[in-house]
């Protein structure tokens, strides 16, 4: 016979720590809410001790409460705890540095082949239309539609396709606005191209192909005029990065198909994960190479009308993308 | 059955500190109604957007002064949407809270499968893969309602729909609900619910005389009764009580004294229950439920 004289010890355990788990919800409250600068210094250290004495008390209580609410309030206030005193382990700031330091240029390095494969893919793409398009101008409308055109067809007359080259005759045409329409085409076909990866890269070798089928075919419409050497001066000033970025993005997408397919010693579903992470990093990068491109496409290609100074600043940044990506770095600990 | 249900969408999450956090991934509803809600924010944001623009050019229109107004509106226009398009989800996602509004909304965020932090290539690759999962069926659709007049075109669209498909319905077709970006970038979609610290139900009884249960009456039932009763205890509902009241008297031979009150009765014999089998559990001692001989 027992009378509940006294409170029960799992009472008194939840009593007794019940304050310090108030805090700690009050305090991921406000860090969840916003940035962490509502919290001062003092908060800061205070999250990890009560992270880890509320974890402590998720255990004792498992083994010794059989209160299910309170276990199943001490699991979440635990979930929640651990992911904000795990999420972020670097500063904002160190994550970039290494990301240029380190992460993209090692993970572009381990896509060298790809890379090849999928440069080699679009300079065929390029070399089959032009040769295509220089024997027979009709073929000209299947590799590009004519609202990408803009009017420079093979029937369009040389004086028109050279003023198209040094732009800024023209104040109607709307260049920077075609420029920003190209960068944000070029990043979606990026992305496309990378997504679609995981489909046994087939379709991303098509999309790359056929991006070098419509620059051959652009091409193809200058030379025929004459005037080759102004228009790979004209597309090269930006297009080095451009379509390095896009090589980059098919790469980093035959990649991912490839693991897939071919997983080797992995499993199929770690493989995947693991191209698929490295794709990641790729793609931020790629972004940025875009970015890149638009500037050098916006503001350079305008300012700068000398063939030869173009010429100069696309093997510039040729020489500058090869060095970054590939000089030879240790990998680091990351 | 429906306890079973919830077991196998719960995940093992070791923290370095050696403890298993027990996580719960999100049901295909949740994730479905949480992209509802992104889509539909995504698709204001449009809207508001493009009146906006259109009617910043229709101002520039009336002008008629400015020559690079129009095209710098539109620029600005341009940009916004290859953001909102490409860039929200991972945005969202790569802040502190790791969801997007729909997913805050339902309580859900994204988690690294293997339990580490979530690094931004993680989000960026997950978010990508929407390129084949979401967009292009969304296009595809669209490209239906115009299409289909001719049977090559039908045939094109309908090829189109079915290669969709295969990504749309992934998540319905593994155990653990990724779709392909998720199963590419390592994550998996958990529930973290905001839960409260509710009052111990122990805490709230005082000893009461008239309850006094016998080691006989309290060793009928073990863990799982105990906490049905802490359910029925905090739902509160009166029909049940009365009956689940009856049902425990009738098992534990206990003779109703004047003025008890079911809810009473339960506060008491529930407390006593959990008295007990705390001590025992401390002992090393786990009577799982009614069954167990322990």
């Amino acid at each position: 016979m027992r009378v509940a004289d006294d409170r029960l010890r799992s009472l008194r355990f939840r009593q007794e720590r019940e304050e310090s788990w108030k805090r700690l919800e009050a305090l991921l409250k406000k860090a969840e809410r916003g940035s962490t600068r509502g919290l001062s210094d003092e908060d800061m250290v205070a999250i990890p001790a009560l992270y880890r004495a509320a974890l402590s008390s998720l255990s004792v209580a498992r083994s010794t409460s059989l209160d299910a609410a309170l276990i199943e309030y001490l699991e979440a206030l635990c979930a929640r705890a651990y992911f904000f005193v795990y999420g972020a382990r670097s500063t904002l700031m160190q994550r970039v540095g290494g990301f240029f330091a380190r992460d993209w240029p090692l993970a572009v390095q381990r896509l060298w082949r790809e890379t090849l494969a999928s440069g080699f893919l679009m300079l065929a793409g390029v070399l089959v239309a032009l040769f295509l398009v220089l024997n027979d101008s009709d073929w000209f409308s299947s590799f590009i539609s004519d609202d990408l055109a803009q009017g420079r067809t093979p029937y369009a007359s040389a004086e028109s396709l050279r003023s198209a080259l040094y732009g800024a005759v023209d104040k109607d045409s709307h260049l920077s606005f075609f420029a920003t329409w190209l960068f944000t085409h070029n990043a979606g076909i990026s992305l496309l191209s990378f997504a679609l990866g995981f489909a046994f890269c087939l379709p991303t070798a098509l999309l790359i192909l056929q991006n070098g089928l419509m620059l051959g075919a652009l091409s193809a419409v200058f030379i025929s005029h004459g005037l080759g050497f102004q228009f790979y001066g004209w597309i090269l000033i930006h297009g080095v990065t451009e379509l390095f970025a896009i090589t980059l993005a098919g790469a980093a997408g035959m990649r991912l198909g490839w693991s897939i397919a071919f997983p080797c010693a992995l499993s199929r579903v770690a493989a995947a994960v693991h191209a698929g992470r490295q794709g990641g990093v790729v793609m931020l990068g790629v972004i940025i190479m875009l970015v890149v491109a638009g500037l050098l496409e916006g503001v350079g290609r305008q300012v700068i009308t000398n063939d030869f100074a173009r010429y100069a600043v696309a093997a510039a940044t040729a020489l500058l993308w090869g060095l970054y990506f590939y000089l030879p770095r240790r990998p680091g600990d990351g | 059955m429906a306890e079973a249900a919830a077991d196998r969408q719960v995940r093992a999450l070791i923290t370095p500190e050696g403890v298993d956090l027990r996580v719960r991934l999100a049901t295909l509803g949740e994730r479905a109604a949480a992209l509802m809600i992104d889509l539909a924010i995504m698709f204001v944001c449009v809207m508001a957007a493009l009146f906006l623009t259109l009617g910043a050019l229709w101002q520039l229109h009336l002008d008629r002064n400015s020559r690079t107004g129009p095209e710098i509106v539109a620029i600005i226009w341009l940009l916004f949407f290859f953001v909102l398009r490409n860039f929200y989800f991972t945005i969202m996602e790569c802040s502190p809270r790791a969801a997007t509004w729909g997913k805050r909304a339902l309580g859900l965020r994204v988690v690294a499968r293997d339990g580490g932090a979530l690094s931004a290539d993680a989000v960026v690759t997950r978010n990508a893969m929407r390129e084949i999962e979401l967009y292009l069926p969304i296009i595809a659709i669209l490209l239906s309602a115009f299409a289909g007049a001719d049977e090559i075109g039908a045939f094109i669209v309908f090829s189109a729909i079915v290669w969709c498909a295969i990504f749309v319905l992934f998540p319905v077709f593994n155990r653990d609900k990724l779709r392909v970006g998720d199963l590419v970038a390592g994550t998996w979609v958990i529930k973290t619910p905001k839960q409260k610290l509710l009052p111990d139900l122990a805490g709230e009884t005082k000893a009461d005389v008239r309850f006094v249960f016998t080691d006989a009456q309290l060793g009928v039932y073990g863990v799982k009764e105990l906490q049905v009763l802490e359910s029925v205890l905090r739902g509160d509902d009166g029909e049940v009580m009365i009956a689940v009241a009856d049902r425990i008297r009738s098992k534990i031979n206990w003779s109703r004294t004047p003025h008890e009150s079911d809810a009473e009765f339960l506060n008491a014999y529930y407390a006593g229950l959990r008295r007990r089998l705390e001590q025992k559990l401390l002992l090393g001692v786990r009577k799982k439920d009614k069954f167990d001989r322990n």
